[in-house]
């Protein structure tokens, strides 16, 4: 059972990459030359990131070395071990639905001081991947259109951005207890 | 927002350091936060160009339209304002394909479509109708089956299991996206009970 999950988690990048390989010459698809087509936008995306990621891993920097940061954890402390949510993640908790490049950042804060795998580490990563940025993506989509009456939309992004955290600590509870048993 | 924030955790940092008397680490922390950011940023190159040629090569393969399929009669119970065979669905249904594939930036502008196609069917031109809101609902909380930013950030730190984040990101976004759907039943059953008093 453990050997099974730890793999499933290595075969799975080299699994899906092939198959989507092999389904594309199926279907004809030129496959160099279409790859290399979308790989080109990959340089801009990253490059694009680079002053969000700058100003925020500055901001988190800052309240990291300066102590707020445990401050803040021993303040929300007592709440979050009712919730069995370890107070580290917290702020990721907080940021993630408002700022994503901000939930990015600490997350990053994270591996430096405990590492990807650790449990934390494991922890941050699932939180990160597992929810989008809800207030960006409702002033987008209804900018787009001209809505300024969202009725229940906030309250149930920000309703289900609290389940995911609640979600990614059961995850990460059952999936590493199912490869470490 | 979000200038509030970058704020807060700026002058907090700086209004704490004062106290604890760590100002010297925080004004290292400054320059070492930047370079971080640009560090981090060109390390993730390789990892993004890889993922969009690769998933550039599924488009291509025809697996949005496909999965879009598979998915009609899902978004047909979920989306039951929506005339099956309007424009709106088949951009809804592309929406959700892409999301699940994991292609962040065709979601966005497919979702968009969406949006302007559930607009012509809304009534009160300013106000969200049922379908966007759970449109809206299912795209804040995506099930995601391949976070790419992620696993390339694990590699750059070394991780040795990089993708295991695949299985809990599965499993806390199914979660995640589950409850989404609950809540905006639930919400909107509440709504049209008050409208109808």
């Amino acid at each position: 059972m453990s050997d099974a999950l730890a793999r499933v988690s290595e075969w799975m990048l080299p699994l899906v990459v092939s198959s989507i390989l092999v389904v594309g010459a199926w279907q004809r698809v030129p496959l160099y030359q279409t790859f290399v087509q979308g790989a080109k936008g990959g340089f801009s995306t990253a490059v694009r990131l680079i002053p969000h990621l700058v100003a925020m891993m500055v901001a988190v920097s800052v309240f990291r070395a300066s102590g707020a940061m445990d401050g803040l954890i021993h303040l929300l402390n007592p709440v979050l071990t009712w919730l069995h949510v370890p107070a580290e993640v917290a702020p990721m908790g907080i940021l993630r639905p408002i700022t994503g490049q901000g939930s990015l950042a600490f997350m990053i804060d994270i591996f430096q001081k405990h590492g990807p795998d650790s449990h934390l580490g494991l922890l941050a990563s699932t939180m990160q991947a597992s929810s989008d940025t809800t207030l960006y993506i409702l002033t987008v989509y209804f900018g787009s259109v001209g809505i300024y009456r969202f009725r229940y939309a906030l309250a149930v992004g920000l309703l289900s951005d609290f389940v995911s955290v609640l979600a990614s600590v059961f995850a990460v509870w059952l999936i590493s207890g199912m490869i470490q048993v | 927002m979000i200038d509030f924030i970058w704020l807060a955790l700026f002058i907090s940092g700086v209004a704490t350091a004062m106290v604890t008397g760590r100002m010297q680490m925080v004004s290292s922390a400054i320059l070492k936060g930047a370079e971080s950011g640009v560090d981090l940023c060109i390390g993730l190159i390789g990892a993004i160009s890889l993922w969009m040629g690769v998933m550039h090569i599924a488009e291509r393969a025809g697996a949005v339209a496909w999965l879009a399929q598979k998915l009609k009669p899902v978004a047909r119970r979920l989306f039951p304002s929506v005339p099956p065979d309007h424009p709106a669905m088949g951009a809804i249904l592309a929406n959700m394909s892409a999301n699940l594939l994991g292609i962040g930036n065709a979601a966005t502008p497919l979702g968009l479509k969406a949006m302007e196609e559930l607009q012509k069917l809304n009534s009160h031109p300013d106000t969200a109708s049922d379908a966007m809101c759970t449109l809206l609902a299912l795209n804040t909380a995506s099930i995601t089956l391949i976070p790419t930013t992620v696993i390339a950030l694990r590699m750059q730190y070394h991780s040795a299991h990089p993708s295991a984040v695949v299985l809990t990101t599965f499993v806390a976004s199914l979660i995640g996206t589950c409850a989404a759907l609950a809540f905006d039943r639930f919400f909107r059953a509440l709504s049209h009970r008050r409208q109808a008093r």
